[in-house]
């Protein structure tokens, strides 16, 4: 496996990693010896073809995989140089600071879009109004929906348009101070404007987050990510700089896969 | 077609359309060079129509450049291949401008006595092409192997220069009657070094090509 591109810099400056990681869903292995360090404030992509483990991964990433009945993973996930599997770490506090948005937008469909940005908030206990104003207020300008809703916060959350409902996600996720973003091909179910209005943002919040981003769609890994991952088979083939993989790969199956000669 | 056949189709295409440039290119040099010794002014013409091909199979060959990166988008191995080949066909574009250069210097200079044996201006030229052969051939075949005689003949190439140069002043300044045809021959030993550089270019793209890493020489 290669990692050439990937500077060696003091662990303070890797924001996530992974150590020997390895996944199950019952007796099926999904990921094998992954180790990889992610650097934090960039945008860091994973690709691979189906089946190759990359959602499996970053479900591992915030601990939402053994949610999942007679799922188990093995290994060391570091967040900030501490081990989020420790026996003393609380699973939910994980999932706070390592949100996650989907590849189908989900929205709550019986709420606003503002109690679906205050969600989060309500749920962990905050009771100040004006805070949890604020805190939509700013959620919905970091997700660039700010403009596009201001006027009609109590319009119901499932009855904006698909990109709109996925930035509503995104907001969602940002609304609870996540220092980490967990994305699952959030531009699959998208239109082109609406996936380049998501480009531009995930390009946006690197700048206060660390964001990982899964994605099929080559091209894109190519234009929003700093550093790509391409798995094959739960493995970790290849983690470089994005311009290396795809200019220069040093992997042949590398090579095969981003030129569309696998199979 | 199914789209990853019809891509490999066009890469192929693009590929065999270099070959062709190149065969043009080798050809247009030996060409020149025999039509200024000779004073062969069907060989002139002769030139001037490679000249005019090679440029339609530039056009073409842009063409079908630009349609596969906005139709397929390549990446890695294929788009070092696609910066390469844009390159090089600007490389072949040139040396058949010289070539034709050489070529309008026969026609200027076909009344004209040669008074050299014209020994080294044949030998450069001949050098040149070899240098292009080794050139393309490194490219079709990826054989980095080829660059490096590339690069070495091209030190030569500039010493031979540097002694026609030389020979040339002194037949100019022991006579001023050779004036004319001495410059001549300064102008086709100088269009046939800067075909060296260009075969040069070519072999410095190919190492591109196959490690990603950029060379001068």
């Amino acid at each position: 496996m290669h990692t050439a591109g990937c500077d060696i810099l003091s662990d303070k400056k890797y924001k996530m990693e992974t150590n020997e990681l390895n996944a199950w869903f019952g007796s099926f292995q999904a990921i094998k010896n992954v180790s990889m360090k992610i650097r934090g404030n960039l945008t860091t992509a994973i690709i691979g073809p189906s089946g190759c483990g990359k959602s499996t991964l970053i479900r591992c990433l915030n601990r939402m995989h053994e949610v999942t009945p007679k799922a188990r993973a093995k290994g060391r996930v570091l967040l900030d140089g501490e081990d989020i599997y420790s026996r003393d770490v609380d699973p939910v506090e994980i999932r706070r600071k390592v949100g996650m948005v989907f590849q189908k937008p989900n929205p709550f469909p019986t709420m606003s879009v503002f109690d679906n940005v205050a969600f989060g908030l309500r749920a962990n206990g905050i009771r100040d109004e004006e805070f949890i104003t604020k805190q939509v207020e700013r959620s919905l300008r970091q997700a660039a929906l700010w403009k596009e809703v201001e006027d009609n916060l109590d319009g119901c959350g499932a009855g904006i348009s698909g990109g709109q409902q996925q930035r509503l996600c995104i907001a969602r996720a940002l609304a609870i101070e996540p220092e980490v973003v967990l994305m699952d091909e959030p531009c699959s179910a998208l239109d082109p404007i609406a996936t380049s209005k998501i480009e531009d943002l995930i390009f946006d919040l690197k700048e206060h987050y660390t964001v990982i981003i899964v994605t099929h769609n080559m091209q894109q890994a190519a234009r929003v990510a700093d550093y790509t991952a391409f798995m094959y088979l739960g493995e970790l083939i290849e983690y470089s700089k994005t311009k290396r993989i795809f200019e220069n790969p040093e992997e042949e199956l590398t090579e095969k896969y981003i030129t569309g000669r696998f199979g | 077609m199914s789209p990853r056949k019809a891509y490999q189709e066009e890469l192929d295409k693009l590929s065999s359309r270099l070959e062709k440039m190149a065969g043009m290119t080798k050809k247009a040099i030996a060409m020149a060079v025999e039509s200024f010794e000779r004073h062969d002014m069907e060989m002139v013409e002769k030139v001037r129509e490679l000249d005019e091909r090679t440029y339609g199979n530039l056009v073409k060959a842009e063409k079908e450049i630009i349609r596969i990166i906005a139709l397929h988008t390549p990446v890695a191995g294929d788009l070092r291949f696609i910066a390469t080949s844009l390159k090089i066909t600007t490389d072949f574009d040139r040396i058949v401008r010289y070539a034709t250069d050489i070529a309008d210097i026969a026609e200027r200079t076909s009344e004209m006595l040669h008074f050299k044996a014209s020994v080294s201006t044949p030998h450069m030229a001949e050098m040149a092409v070899k240098m292009v052969d080794l050139a393309v051939d490194s490219f079709t075949k990826k054989d980095l192997s080829k660059t490096k005689e590339v690069f070495e003949l091209e030190q030569k190439v500039d010493s031979l220069y540097d002694e026609i140069f030389r020979e040339v002043l002194t037949y100019m300044m022991e006579d001023s009657q050779k004036i004319t045809m001495g410059m001549n021959y300064q102008f086709v030993a100088r269009y046939l070094e800067r075909i060296a550089d260009h075969a040069c270019n070519i072999a410095e793209r190919v190492v591109y090509m196959e490690t990603g890493e950029r060379v001068r020489m």
